[in-house]
């Protein structure tokens, strides 16, 4: 139903479809509903599983770093949380990446054009009566994105090094590769990629400035940084696809259906 | 290589119209305003359009083909299947006039609105210096033909008539950028963007780049970059701490 | 009559474009109450199709240029027919007008150290084009805009009124000036919007409609260009002068058919491109006429070294003046030598990487790539020459841009004597601010030498225009026939394209002259359905009448000029004759609605100072003996 406001609203050229497109404008928003719930079902349940998340020397993304003392032993020292905390471990980290996604101005497209309708595909109208976008609570919190953009690099940094750890057999030895490690190391990257591509990233290495002549080092940064931005879209799908894969491969890994193939 | 194509023309005005059907004949190689321009020379003489330079350059030619917005001079008719309909109306955010013309005094008010360029007072004309790094980012943005698609396209207007007072739309917030990143302009233009031209209201689904005809990065590169710096002015305590110590320092 | 309305202004301008902004821009500062009337959308004109650049010897690149050097190209270019106070204030002035539009917000492409960059450009001896990639023009025109937009705004904080001095009325037609005895009083108009009547009442009005282009039928001009503002000076009882003069851009797209005239940049050329006609040869070559002789390469192997060692070897000969190129092009095709749509083929795909291609000429990647289907990077243009800009137009002074008529003024495309008989390229762009803001100027000083003694319209005359403007609703036809508007404008554009084009004979001419005749009566009986509404039947009904003048004033020049000179090529008179060098044909309408007529005038004569920069031997080339003398 659109509303009297919209397209409808008096002066306008009336017109009686809803929309003229004829192309398949609503097959772009379908696809990210599906992978999207299908993402959050996933997620959800691994995260509240709190089991099969470690398989020397690999951890789950989604509970590294473990920071509750509840975690299994070999997960890391670094028990922020006390042992009061006894849901899952998961949950103390995942809710950083998220806050991440959710205010990344490319998730914020993804989620407001099919999630919300608003609006469904271009020229499409949407169904709301009134509209504020993020001027006000809760949305005006996405303009903090680089807040979670500081909180994924220090989780870049840590899955970097559990990448790494892969190098080392399961008793602690280095000069050991499986398959493990090439989709930690994989994950890892993609996640680098994803973060700076971002455009919290590009504003803070140098797009914050008004003459790039006089910081000629921040200008390069920003000109990197400007080159990985247009493909921020496709990290962040192919980022977040690997993260359930990396998830799901630990998982079988640590539940014993699938034995990691050793390259030496 | 000519065939009849079945179009379908809003025709009307502020009183109220409707889709007609006209048969039209389309040659080799024409775009949809020339099919326009054949029904106007040969059935429909007083069909109302606007358009100039029929090359893409001047932007007046803008309309909805097939619901999507779009300059008719480069909508070219090879992109349809000879049976299709096609349907043509006038951008659907303004007030129509006529047929396919629309009374777009919505964005010359906007324009105005946008304080204007304003350089340091003591600089001569001749004096101006300014590096080709530091004026490429704004160059983009003036490559604007202001054909006012992303305005036509924007739901923050489009669907809601109420929110145009307060949003002056992605061609005037790409213009507020555009000073902002001008190397000579001595205004800080972050809070008014956010306070006086509604940038927060501005949900960047990317609608406007997806339409720019100049293949302008609307988005990516004048409102997001515009939104990070209103977030610098208004929502960053650390950027606020750190600008209060140094200039206190 | 309820349904006028009337506005009281010190000063009108007529056209958007950047001859009329910056006439306005000036009328404003000097504090008087201005108008600006535009056809089309505040910010279309027909301004933003310039690609170039701003020519103004700024010397940022190359710090030998001068505006003497600029002086000299410019009556080169012209084949001395310039006026030469003109081209003189031309070339003087056009630094500080580019400066200026810095201060208001323009954004050129920079030197290293920082200014304005320029590029070279065919026929400046320097680097001289000041630019913005290819859209120099939308950047001009936008800066112009915002100008305007600014002081609106200064007037909105100190009279809390953003039009009490600067009103900009778009999509309005002027139809008639409206005149005290000789002198202006006002213009009346149509509102194409609502197909309202508007009079303005003022004693100065400032023409800048631009050219004439929409009356031939290839053209790269825009629907605008239909010499409303030459038409309106002579009704008025202004004179034309060089009106035989129109330029024919060499490379025109002519395929598809929706997009031929459209411009290709010369750049093109100038980056390595070649003419070939349908047998694969480089026709140029057999097209280097006498006097280039010496200029020119003369076998395809030296021309190749050009690009890369311009020191040491001579020029392609498809780099040629405008005029030249043209008429070799327009020749191959009559030898049945053209391409399979009527043009040569104009090809950079062999001679540059696809990647150069798309890095140097990005938009005319693009301009083939969306409106033909063609890859320039893999295959030939098709190109052929169109009409592209009129050099003659209204007799103004050099310094006040005033026409003979009291208180009208002319600047841009629309004023005459200027570029001579053939412009060089980027000289429009800075045409537009030196002389738009001359005539601002002169505006002001008329207007404010009137005092309180103002000229006012007469009400049976504002009554005539309105029956004038009203008469294609209720066409005459005694016999009951009407004729479509479009089809009169399709019929006249081929008349003009096919007799009065890019090569004349005597002959066609005079046949030409006839068929416009017949077309004057056909146009009389121009009948439109409707209402007033928007209603772009009747906008072209009347712009109809407009073209058949200018076309006439054209074609009688182009009669009576027996000698081929830029502009003006004819078949039967293909030698440059020093003796026409000093003479203006000028066109005139001696009384209101009558026949238009036509005298010779002699060219100003150009001051010793300034021949002095000439050498004798190029002078003799141009000028009689006596003049030499």
């Amino acid at each position: 139903m659109s509303t009297q406001t919209g397209v409808d609203a008096a002066g306008r050229a009336p017109v009686a479809a809803r929309t003229l497109r004829t192309d398949r404008w609503w097959l772009q928003p379908a696809i990210t509903v599906a992978v999207f719930v299908a993402f959050i079902i996933y997620s959800t349940i691994r995260a509240f599983a709190n089991t099969a998340y470690y398989a020397a020397p690999y951890i789950s993304p989604f509970y590294s770093p473990c920071l509750a003392t509840n975690c299994i032993p070999g997960t890391g020292e670094l028990h922020l949380v006390g042992s009061w905390w006894q849901l899952s471990p998961a949950l103390l980290v995942l809710v950083f990446p998220l806050g991440f996604r959710f205010t990344c101005y490319y998730y914020r497209k993804a989620y407001f054009r099919s999630f919300w309708l608003s609006p469904p595909a271009c020229a499409v109208p949407e169904p709301h009566r009134s509209y504020s976008g993020e001027t006000r609570f809760p949305l005006i919190v996405n303009n903090a994105h680089r807040y979670f953009f500081y909180a994924g690099l220090v989780l870049n940094v840590i899955l970097t090094y559990d990448a790494i750890l892969g190098f080392r057999d399961a008793q602690g030895h280095w000069g050991h590769m499986g398959l493990g490690t090439l989709v930690l190391l994989t994950n890892a990257t993609l996640l680098w990629l994803y973060s700076l591509s971002c455009h919290s990233c590009r504003h803070i290495v140098g797009g914050r400035l008004k003459h790039f002549s006089k910081h000629p080092v921040r200008y390069r940064a920003w000109t990197f940084v400007s080159r990985l931005n247009p493909r921020h879209m496709q990290f962040a799908w192919v980022s977040l696809v690997w993260v359930a894969l990396t998830d799901a491969y630990v998982a079988l890994v640590a539940s014993g259906t699938f034995t990691d193939p050793r390259f030496f | 290589m000519s065939y009849d194509a079945h179009l379908r023309v809003w025709r009307g005005d502020a009183e109220g119209g409707e889709l007609v059907d006209f048969t039209v004949e389309v040659n080799e190689g024409e775009v949809v305003l020339d099919i326009i321009h054949r029904l106007q020379a040969t059935q429909a003489p007083d069909l109302a359009v606007r358009w100039n330079c029929k090359a893409g350059k001047c932007g007046s030619c803008s309309a909805e083909v097939n619901g999507r917005p779009r300059l008719m001079c480069m909508t070219r008719m090879n992109t349809f299947a000879a049976g299709e309909p096609i349907s043509i109306t006038p951008m659907r955010a303004f007030p129509v006039i006529r047929d396919l013309v629309t009374d777009v005094s919505f964005n010359y008010t906007k324009a105005r609105a946008v304080p204007a360029f304003s350089p340091p007072p003591d600089l001569a004309p001749g004096e101006y210096r300014m590096s080709q790094v530091d004026v490429e980012r704004s160059q983009e943005f003036r490559k604007c033909i202001e054909c006012f698609l992303c305005q036509d396209t924007c739901h923050v207007v489009r669907d809601h008539e109420e929110n145009k007072p307060a949003f002056a739309g992605p061609r005037f917030l790409m213009r507020i950028a555009e000073l902002d990143m001008h190397p000579l302009d001595a205004l800080d233009r972050k809070r008014q963007a956010q306070d006086d031209f509604g940038l927060g209201m501005c949900n960047i689904t990317k609608c406007c780049t997806e339409v720019c005809p100049e293949h302008i990065k609307i988005t990516d590169n004048a409102l997001i970059p515009m939104k990070e710096r209103v977030v610098d002015r208004k929502y960053d305590p650390l950027v606020w701490l750190g600008s209060k110590i140094l200039r206190r320092s | 009559m309820s349904d006028l309305e009337r506005h009281s202004y010190d000063i009108v301008v007529i056209g958007a474009g950047g001859a009329g902004l910056r006439a306005a821009i000036e009328a404003r500062e000097h504090g008087l109450r201005t108008a600006i009337i535009c056809k089309s959308l505040f910010g279309k004109a027909h301004t933003v199709m310039a690609e170039g650049g701003i020519a103004a010897s700024m010397g940022n690149v190359n710090s030998k240029d001068s505006w003497q050097v600029h002086f000299r190209d410019t009556l080169r270019g012209g084949k001395f027919l310039n006026n030469p106070r003109m081209a003189e204030l031309h070339a003087k002035e056009a630094p500080q007008r580019v400066w200026e539009l810095e201060t208001y917000g323009a954004l050129f492409d920079r030197t290293p150290d920082g200014r304005i960059s320029q590029r070279n450009f065919g026929g400046h001896e320097y680097p001289r084009l000041a630019h913005v990639g290819d859209r120099t023009g939308l950047e001009l025109i936008r800066t112009l805009q915002q100008k305007i937009v600014s002081l609106q705004q200064d007037d909105e904080r100190e009279l809390g009124d953003a039009q009490a001095r600067l009103r900009v009325f778009s999509e309005l037609t002027v139809t008639e000036l409206l005149k005290d005895g000789d002198a202006i009083a006002g213009a009346f108009g149509y509102w194409r919007e609502s197909g309202r009547f508007v009079q303005f009442e003022a004693p100065a009005v400032v023409l800048a409609t631009g050219g004439i282009g929409k009356s031939f039928k290839v053209t790269s001009n825009s629907w605008e260009y239909t010499g409303d503002g030459h038409a309106l000076a002579l009704r008025a009882g202004a004179t034309l002068i060089n009106m035989e003069f129109v330029q024919f851009h060499p490379t025109g797209m002519v395929w598809p058919p929706s997009v031929k005239g459209i411009l290709v940049t010369e750049s093109v050329r100038g980056d390595g491109g070649v003419l070939r006609n349908s047998e694969g040869k480089r026709f140029m070559f057999e097209y280097v006429p006498e006097v280039f002789r010496a200029q020119y390469a003369a076998s395809e192997a030296e021309a190749d070294r050009w690009y890369d060692d311009p020191e040491n070897n001579l020029r392609p000969p498809e780099l040629l003046p405008r005029d030249e190129v043209a008429r070799a092009i327009n020749s191959e095709v009559k030898a049945g030598r053209g391409s399979p749509h009527g043009g040569v083929f104009l090809d950079v795909s062999t001679r540059l990487p696809a990647d150069e291609i798309r890095r140097r000429l990005p938009s005319m990647y693009h301009q083939f790539k969306e409106l033909a289907d063609v890859d320039i990077t893999a295959e030939p243009m098709e190109v052929g020459p169109t009409a592209h800009y009129v050099m003659g137009g209204v007799e103004v002074d050099a310094d006040t841009a005033a026409c003979v008529v009291p208180g009208l003024f002319a600047a841009g495309e629309v004023a005459g004597g200027m570029h001579g008989s053939n412009r060089l390229g980027g000289n429009s762009l800075s045409d537009l601010l030196v002389f738009g803001r001359r005539a601002g100027a002169g505006a002001a000083a008329y207007v404010e030498g009137l005092g309180e003694r103002r000229p006012t319209s007469r009400e049976q005359d504002v009554r005539a225009a309105e029956q004038d403007a009203l008469a294609p609703f209720r066409p005459p036809g005694e016999d009951g026939s009407v004729e479509n508007p479009y089809t009169v404008h399709t019929d006249l554009q081929q008349v003009m394209n096919d007799l009065v084009g890019i090569i004349r004979r005597e002959g066609e001419i005079v046949e030409a002259l006839e068929r416009l005749g017949l077309l004057r009566e056909r146009a009389r009986r121009a009948g439109v359905e409707g209402h007033r509404q928007f209603n772009p039947g009747w906008h072209l009904a009347l712009d109809l009448r407009n073209m058949l003048d200018v076309s006439q004033c054209v074609a009688r020049a182009a009669l009576e000029r027996r000698e081929s000179r830029g502009g003006h090529t004819r078949e039967d008179h293909p030698a440059m004759d020093p003796t026409w060098r000093g003479v203006n044909l000028v066109c005139a309408q001696d009384s209101p609605g009558g026949p238009i007529s036509l005298r010779r005038q002699p060219v100003p004569t150009i001051h010793p100072d300034l021949l002095a920069l000439f050498d004798r031997a190029e002078l003799a080339k141009y000028l009689t003996p006596q003049e030499l003398a």
